[in-house]
């Protein structure tokens, strides 16, 4: 029943943004890109201040995709809950593997260091 | 409840609607809940390949050894070296598909067919170009420069099994995306859409403009970093 209404609310075809939200999206997407390519080009300093700025770009560039393009804007609050929470366990992975990581390079300084 | 008969309790149709008799969660058409599943799984694949060689390159930091991306992916143009030129240009072409993607989604809402398809194939066209140019440089590399998967001229061995790994699952990605494009399209034009709804466009550009996303992370975290 609630199945077939969901189906008939998307036949209907409903137009969710007009065309000029579409453009500036792409348009902004283009200019972040440029922008942390230049980042990097010019090798802006200090290291951190890059860093941070390409990471930021990056995530404000998957907002726009995910929130626009995939229209995840006007979904339902269960479906936005249930595909973006579970991405957080990643950083959870970060957590682990970065401290991994630094502990290798340790160990490499220990035995092959200078 | 019927009774039915017991042979068609055994058929592959019956068993089909079988298990798609399940309760809707998320009030969306089934295909783009499974969609944004299989790409939530696709993002743990990508996030971990990610991590793994963010861990590498970390420890690769003691002895300093890691290539730097900028000169790896130097291309000459006349006389000067321009760091990274390949891969912003393949980074526009990606952005430029995924806007292409877009407004062949926003004519498939309005049923526009043959605006819908023109879209489609030139989302196709891009994507391919991309693959194209992935295919350059993976051979510049293996090729002019000596990288492998285990070893490299330049340092850090593990650059080449975190490079061919990330950016090589990432193509197959786009190759099976530009397929999937004409797949899609060949249907629009057919009326295939017609008769019911065009949400398998809105489903196709969800897979398009992930391969897009992650593309993003790959260019922020592996070349610019």
């Amino acid at each position: 029943m609630e199945y077939a209404e969901t189906t008939a609310t998307a036949t209907k075809g409903e137009q969710h943004q007009p065309i000029r939200v579409y453009l500036i999206v792409w348009g902004l997407l283009f200019v972040l890109s440029a922008m942390s390519y230049f980042l990097d080009y010019f090798d802006v300093h200090p290291d951190w201040l890059r860093h941070f700025l390409i990471t930021a770009f990056a995530l404000i560039k998957a907002a726009l995709i995910v929130g626009f393009f995939m229209h995840m804007r006007f979904e339902r609050l269960g479906l936005i809950l249930a595909i973006l929470l579970p991405p957080l366990l990643l950083m959870a992975l970060v957590a682990i593997l970065l401290p991994e990581g630094n502990y290798v390079a340790g160990v490499r300084e220990l035995f092959f260091g200078r | 409840m019927e009774r039915q008969p017991k042979r068609t309790l055994k058929s592959p149709s019956q068993l089909v609607s079988d298990w798609a008799s399940d309760l809707s969660a998320f009030k969306v058409v089934w295909g783009k809940a499974m969609m944004w599943i299989f790409l939530l799984s696709d993002t743990f694949i990508f996030g971990s390949f990610i991590t793994s060689y963010a861990s590498a390159r970390l420890a690769a930091s003691a002895t300093n050894s890691w290539p730097p991306p900028k000169e790896v992916f130097a291309l000459r143009v006349g006389e000067t070296e321009v760091p990274l030129l390949l891969i912003a240009i393949m980074t526009v072409v990606l952005i430029s598909s995924s806007g292409t993607m877009a407004i062949a989604v926003y004519h498939a809402y309005a049923k526009r067919k043959v605006q819908t398809a023109i879209f489609m194939v030139l989302t196709a066209l891009l994507g391919l170009t991309f693959v194209s140019m992935q295919a350059f440089e993976w051979t510049h590399l293996i090729v002019d420069l000596g990288f492998r998967p285990w070893a490299n001229p330049m340092g850090a061995p593990q650059f080449g099994s975190s490079f061919f790994m990330l950016t090589g699952f990432h193509g197959l990605h786009v190759t099976i995306g530009v397929i999937y494009l004409t797949a899609v399209a060949v249907r629009v034009l057919k009326g295939v859409y017609d008769r019911g709804s065009y949400v398998g466009v809105e489903i196709c550009g969800l897979y398009w403009h992930f391969v897009d996303l992650v593309w993003v992370f790959i260019f922020a975290f592996f070349y610019l970093f």
